[in-house]
């Protein structure tokens, strides 16, 4: 769950401009409140993953647009005559996303953090420095106190610099639409506390040229320890606060309803939205949008049992009656088609599970074919059968052949098909002989759907939009509802607060555990 | 049969008078009893209710004395010779029915085929 920390590069330390902007953004939108009357109800912002561009670069500023602008679904209608088959339509998408440029704004944040972090670690050498270069010879001597103070300075110093890096110093891996405002909270303070610390250290110290060295070397020491402070609030603000969880999270994907439960802590909805999607690529099985449709046969019956023309205006109590008939005899045409349902899935189910087999069995002999060479092979095996050493992707090839076509019915019998290609079959072939896995290792990624992120290659990004009633910057609460939407399916996420627990104890004597026969005996007299 | 603790048992019952068989040193009664306030009642086959604790016959031998004098298998005890047998333990109820100087024990058992045998009994009379 310690997900937060890697969002931003620097996250506690921030300029000056962003917290400006971040006011004058609040005062505009208070503004344009008000111009409207009435607070805003739906608002789209964009999560967007590294890699990724937004489809608009100024989104930040988004409470008054459209509440559909973001969206680009396409509705595939079974009926209509310039339908876009599915395979087109995820095509177009990984198009647009290939497309999009490289965001700079992304940088924008860790580069000034970057700059604040230098600023304010090189101050205290500043402070230290600047009177020995200034007014050297009217400095008083500092023998022994001011050395014990470098030495616990450097130290402070080091230490600041190994937890940054450990800490901050982390690729992020999201961009969130609103500020983070623990974050900016943070750099804000940082910043405050550096300026206030030149300001007096300008005013009292270089303008008078003050002659005290070990007070200057002491008040640069103390700025050390303002900054570790600083650093201990923000370990506790990004990455301990959540880790108790508070609240469990169901996440329902729209499209074929598959759901998880997740513990969080408290985070805003922006937060808990990133750690909800980095544990979707890894939990939910991927989405196939072929395996959605009822089989033909059954999809057009429903549809041709609703169409009820109404074609005559002036008999309408004719028509009415008609009507009825009609609406009856289509209910009643309703009532078996369950009746094909059930038995097309049984049906398809017969024949996916007779694929299957073929192919376990196609796929066990071909395992059979090959094996690997020992070193030490006895010599006399090797003028008799002369067998040529391969390579384990050739050897992936040659056994490939005999279960090709076991493995391409059952995966259009799954509906498999587009996320398997015959390379990637190989490949995977390859990979199991080289770790001697059995056949039915190699066949668990065929039979079961695994999770999303098997099937992504990561150099590209991944968009989302976050759909919320409330301002995504504000914490989980009891029954918030809010959406995660990409351009075929979404994902919607209920808060539910964890219950509070009471535990009792209860004491049991190790003695008191004493057990007695269940008597029933017989005795002749 | 059924009976609610602490209320009097109302039970219809017949007298069986056995005499005792002397068998060597040992006055035999010649049949088994089961069942008691120590015991398990749910494993007594005989008993309708399976919380009741009594004791009850569960083997007759045969040509014995019980079986000579008319007890039969699955009766419930309720008295031997004026104790009380419904709230014994199975050792108690032993005792009573093998005490060495009684030669005869005056049983007051019930069974449910007794109920029905009345009820016919009563309701044939008033046609006579």
């Amino acid at each position: 769950m310690d997900n937060e920390s890697t969002y931003s590069g620097y996250s506690y330390k921030s300029s000056h401009s962003r917290t400006s902007r971040k006011n004058r953004e609040r005062r505009e939108r208070h503004r344009l409140k008000n111009r409207d009357g009435s607070v805003r109800g739906d608002k789209s912002v964009m999560i967007q993953a590294p890699g990724e561009p937004l489809l608009d670069p100024e989104s930040t500023i988004v409470d008054d647009r459209d509440d559909n602008w973001g969206e680009t679904t396409t509705v595939v209608t079974g009926t209509s005559v310039d339908s876009v088959s599915n395979e087109d339509l995820t095509r177009t998408s990984k198009d647009l996303e290939d497309s999009l440029p490289l965001d700079c704004r992304r940088y924008i944040s860790p580069v000034l953090g970057g700059i604040l972090g230098l600023i304010s670690v090189i101050t205290p050498l500043a402070f230290l420095a600047l009177p020995q270069l200034l007014w050297r010879e009217t400095l008083d001597p500092c023998g022994t106190p001011c050395e014990g103070l470098y030495i616990s300075l450097a130290f402070k110093l080091l230490i600041l610099l190994i937890s940054t890096w450990a800490l901050f110093l982390r690729p992020p891996r999201a961009t969130l639409p609103r500020f983070f405002v623990f974050r900016c909270l943070l750099l804000a303070l940082v910043f405050l506390f550096v300026a206030s610390y030149w300001l007096f250290y300008g005013v009292r110290v270089l303008e008078p040229r003050e002659t005290d060295y070990r007070g200057i070397v002491g008040y640069a020491a103390s700025l050390v320890d303002a900054l570790l402070f600083i650093q201990y609030l923000a370990l506790v603000l990004l990455e301990v606060r959540h880790l108790r969880p508070a609240f469990c999270l169901k996440v329902v994907r729209t499209t074929d309803g598959v759901s998880r439960f997740y513990n969080v802590g408290h985070l805003s909805i922006q937060r808990a939205a990133v750690w909800i999607l980095d544990q979707y690529y890894s939990d939910f099985p991927v989405y196939n949008s072929a395996l959605l449709n009822l089989p033909k046969s059954i999809l057009t019956k429903k549809i041709s049992s609703f169409k009820v023309y109404n074609l005559e205006e002036e008999n309408t109590n004719n028509s009415t009656g008609q009507s009825r008939a009609m609406i009856a005899a289509a209910a009643r045409r309703r009532d078996n088609s369950h009746n094909e349902y059930y038995y097309e899935e049984a049906e398809i189910e017969r024949r996916v599970r007779k694929r299957r087999a073929r192919l376990v069995v196609a796929v066990e002999e071909a395992f059979t074919h090959i094996k690997r060479h020992q070193d030490e092979e006895s010599p006399s095996s090797s003028p008799k059968h002369p067998r040529e050493v391969m390579d384990p992707r050739e050897a992936a090839q040659a056994i490939f052949a005999p279960m090709a076509r076991a493995m391409q019915k059952y995966l259009r019998a799954t509906r498999q098909q587009s996320y398997h290609t015959m390379e990637s079959i190989i490949n995977h072939l390859q990979f199991c002989i080289t770790h001697n896995m059995t056949p039915k290792a190699f066949l668990e990624r065929y039979l079961s759907p695994g999770p999303t992120l098997q099937y992504l290659d990561n150099n590209r990004g991944r968009q989302w939009t976050l759909v919320s009633e409330e301002p995504v910057t504000a914490s989980l609460r009891q029954g918030q509802v809010f959406c995660l939407k990409r351009l075929d399916f979404a994902l919607v996420i209920k808060v539910m607060p964890l219950p509070f627990l009471r535990l009792t104890e209860e004491f049991i004597d190790p003695k008191s555990h004493k057990f007695v026969m269940k008597l029933q005996s017989e005795t002749s007299v | 049969m059924s009976f609610v603790p602490g209320q009097p048992v109302t039970a219809i019952v017949q007298r069986i008078e056995i005499q005792k068989l002397r068998q060597g040193e040992n006055l035999i009664l010649g049949f088994s009893i089961g069942g008691g306030i120590d015991q398990d009642p749910g494993q007594n086959p005989f008993s309708e209710d399976k919380s009741d604790k009594g004791i009850y016959v569960t083997r007759i031998t045969p040509g014995g004395p019980a079986e000579v004098a008319g007890l039969k298998m699955g009766d419930k005890i309720m008295q031997v010779n004026g104790w009380d047998m419904t709230m014994v333990t199975h050792d108690q109820a032993r005792k009573k029915l093998t005490k060495r100087k009684e030669d005869v024990v005056r049983l007051l058992i019930t069974r449910k085929s007794l109920e029905e045998t009345v009820k016919q009994s009563m309701g044939c009379h008033p046609k006579q």
